[in-house]
């Protein structure tokens, strides 16, 4: 499993990318692993506002449907187009398949974020729990 | 043994009691408060086996069981060829459910698959699932579809000449969530087009329509489509399924969703039930749909093979989140429809139709004869209402003692309208039954 140290973390598994008031979104590589096969993103709808913690669109494998939550409060600004027809991108480079990207409100959410280190236990902590 | 019904001795009951550990069958009750059980049953003694079927043939041979039906309002007393049956009474088939191992039954998979591929032919719509309950809760189900499929909109229209059975259907589903349900009054017995545009708002997420309308009356809504999709919104239709040999498929008139009653394909009327709910739809909102759909595949030695597919859809794996409750469908039904549609082929449902239409004009000429009686002007397929000089309840309990039931009186649907009936014609009704209808109504007015 790769956790780049650029990257902030959620425990629901988002990455988050920030620079300055914008940040991308996407999840992370142990997350994917854990869906198996990607089959299917309904992406969210741009625009919206959204507060961290809100499920903001569905995913789809071939084991499971899960809901995608934002680790950060913003509007939505832009999504990975390129993901609707080609999912299985999230599978093979989840940290260049960003779903979405948002104007933060709140830049400052992000010091409650995990930084890699913290994150890899964390999954560490969860793989051992299966 | 107690009774013929029921295998269990005494002693058997004895033992199963023991084992819960209470005295008497009665004490299984106990959890019912005394007041709301049943002291006593008003029913007559029971009768043998043979006693009852000199009842039931006694009951068959009264004239009331040949009565002549003129009734419709959605659901029609069609020809059923035996084939259909014979075919669906394999032992095979004799589960009405999509089996728990559904992938270890090609058989009822492949049947089902080919279900939904001839009702997306007939609908003219890309995908179809494997079957809901029936006409009514598809309608409920396609509603609840487009506000998954349009988001943050809460209001869906729904033309007041849509089945008004299907309508209570549709607001006992939405009423607990919270949308609103703005009715159309109809004008002149159709769909009143100006009162539809000054409706759709930004709110609107989906128009309900039905095709031909409980009326009777036959429409295209091809301008509709485009009226609601300029406003952003889905347009969900409810079609008589067998019309379609004749009149403009949902999907030519550019409908997002589209429901049906399946019963005009080969179920019997059966006092109500069980028939078959479809539901159909353009193939971008699939993964809004409800239940269960089947898709072809190829296995590991590549040979053809059928699965349940888009799962994730389903409570079993999205839980709360599903696109709905239903996980069963009509699998005995769907595959009489299947059969009843394999059988008449395009040609078939085409020339059945043909028969309806011309029986129907036949109906309204003769019908226009009678003085006192206003035909409707509008074009009709299978039904059509007239306007009678006095209670159309009252005329149709004087006509059913001739044997005649000579339509729908719509007072209880429509309070407005007690001097209304609805008539329906099948290809069924003979040139002599249509006279004796017409001889009928005007002998009791």
């Amino acid at each position: 499993m790769v956790y780049p140290d650029n990257l902030r973390y959620s425990s629901s598994h988002e990455w988050a990318e920030i620079t300055g008031k914008t940040a991308k979104i996407g999840i992370s590589d142990f997350a994917q692993h854990s869906l198996g096969d990607i089959v299917f993103i309904e992406l969210p709808e741009i625009g919206r506002e959204v507060k961290a913690g809100d499920a903001v669109c569905e995913i789809e494998s071939v084991k499971a449907a899960s809901s995608i939550y934002t680790p950060l409060s913003g509007k939505i600004a832009a999504v990975n187009n390129t993901l609707a027809d080609a999912p299985e991108l999230i599978n093979q480079k989840p940290y260049e398949s960003y779903i979405f990207t948002l104007e933060l409100s709140n830049p400052g959410e992000a010091d409650k974020l995990l930084d890699s280190k913290k994150y890899a236990e964390l999954c560490e902590k969860e793989a051992g729990s299966h | 043994m107690t009774n013929s019904y029921t295998p269990h001795t005494e002693n058997d009951i004895r033992e199963m009691l023991a084992v819960v550990g209470v005295k008497e069958i009665e004490a299984l009750f106990d959890h019912i408060p005394p007041e709301l059980r049943a002291k006593s049953f008003n029913l007559d003694e029971a009768l043998s086996e043979f006693e009852m079927l000199k009842k039931l043939n006694q009951l068959s041979s009264n004239p009331g069981a040949q009565t002549v039906q003129f009734m419709g309002g959605g659901f029609y007393d069609h020809f059923i060829p035996a084939t259909v049956d014979a075919l669906v009474s394999r032992g095979d088939f004799y589960t009405a459910y999509t089996p728990y191992q559904p992938e270890a039954s090609q058989g009822t998979l492949q049947a089902l698959y080919e279900y939904q591929s001839c009702v997306s032919n007939l609908f003219g719509m890309d995908v179809s699932n494997a079957s809901l309950y029936d006409g009514g809760t598809a309608l409920a189900e396609a509603v609840l579809m487009a506000f998954r499929a349009v988001k943050n909109r809460n209001t869906v229209v729904i033309d007041a000449s849509v089945n008004p059975l299907y309508r209570s259907i549709v607001s006992s589903y939405l009423a607990p969530l919270g949308y609103k349900i703005v009715e159309i009054e109809p004008k002149d017995y159709m769909l009143d087009r100006e009162k539809l545009k000054k409706a759709l708002d930004r709110d609107v997420c989906s128009v309900v329509l039905q095709n031909p309308n409980f009326f009777g009356a036959a429409d295209d809504f091809t301008d509709i489509a485009e009226l609601v999709h300029s406003a952003g919104a889905l347009l969900v239709l409810s079609v008589y399924p067998l019309s379609l040999g004749m009149l403009k498929s949902p999907g030519e008139m550019n409908a997002d969703i589209a429901a049906g009653e399946g019963q005009s394909l080969g179920q019997p009327l059966s006092f109500g039930g069980p028939y078959l709910g479809i539901i159909t739809a353009k193939e971008q909102y699939i993964r809004t749909m409800p239940g269960r759909i089947v898709g072809r595949t190829a296995d590991k030695d590549n040979r053809d093979a059928f699965v349940l597919t888009l799962q994730p859809r389903e409570q079993h794996i999205r839980r709360e989140k599903a696109t709905s409750n239903i996980c069963s469908n009509q699998g005995l039904c769907a595959l009489r429809t299947l059969v009843y549609l394999s059988l008449m082929g395009k040609s078939g449902i085409k020339e059945v139709c043909s028969t309806i239409y011309a029986k129907t004009q036949y109906a309204k000429e003769q019908l226009s004869t009678l003085k006192s009686v206003i035909v409707s002007p509008y074009a009709s397929f299978n039904e059509f209402t007239i306007e009678l000089p006095a209670d159309a309840s009252e005329l149709w309990n004087k006509a059913v003692e001739k044997g005649v039931s000579i339509g729908i009186p719509l007072g209880g649907f429509y309070p407005g309208k007690t001097k209304t009936l609805l008539v329906s014609i099948t290809e069924k009704r003979s040139k002599a039954e249509i006279d004796l209808l017409v001889k009928t109504i005007r002998e009791a007015l």
